[in-house]
């Protein structure tokens, strides 16, 4: 079992870096913050899956930890980043009402 | 009965697998960021979702299933949130070009 889950886990982390193609090939900015949400899950899936494998708990916490980073990453990211390239205001009191 | 759960989890873990591969696929295929975002919350959503579903019958205790299962939560939360901004932010681009 435990070399089937390594395997899984290695063949998840082969997904992730095919994935990363489209950072490089872009064409926009959502399109690489994509990529990197992927790899975000990707990587909880292959540390949950390693965890397993391995019987070390410590990897849960790993995965845990990240799973709340990578929604920050993300969520800073459409917060700053794309909100540069915006023309129009934002619509701020939308926001504030909810 | 471990060779049962053993096959059940071979089956969850591959199944989520394949919404990985579907998933990377999907990422480095489709044509725009809508679909692409489509193929990505699969991946974030079913693929998590099979794998922690296949390893829970590997767990030792019930502590370390709780945490499986909080992990995933997280996932899906946050996953869902994450997609909503995203694809928020590229129909707020295109309609501002």
């Amino acid at each position: 079992m435990g070399d089937f889950l390594l395997s899984a886990g290695a063949f998840i982390v082969l997904m992730v870096a095919l994935g990363l193609v489209r950072v490089a090939r872009g064409p926009g900015r959502a399109e690489r913050m994509m990529a990197a949400q992927l790899l975000g899950t990707g990587a909880i899936g292959a540390l949950l899956l390693f965890g397993a494998a391995s019987g070390d708990g410590a990897m849960f916490d790993v995965a845990l930890t990240l799973a709340l980073l990578s929604a920050f990453a993300s969520i800073a990211f459409v917060k700053f980043a794309l909100r540069q390239d915006q023309k129009v205001p934002d619509d701020d009191t939308e926001e504030g009402a909810r | 009965m471990s060779a049962i759960l053993d096959a059940f989890s071979i089956v969850a873990i591959v199944a989520g697998l394949v919404f990985f591969l579907a998933g990377t696929v999907g990422l480095l295929r489709f044509p725009d960021a809508y679909t692409r975002l489509h193929a990505l919350t699969k991946a974030d959503n079913l693929g998590v979702a099979l794998v922690v579903i296949g390893l829970l019958p590997q767990m030792d205790g019930v502590l370390a299933a709780l945490k499986l299962v909080l992990v995933w939560l997280l996932v899906m939360l946050s996953s869902a949130a994450v997609s909503q901004l995203i694809a928020r932010s590229v129909r707020r681009q295109e309609f501002s070009e």
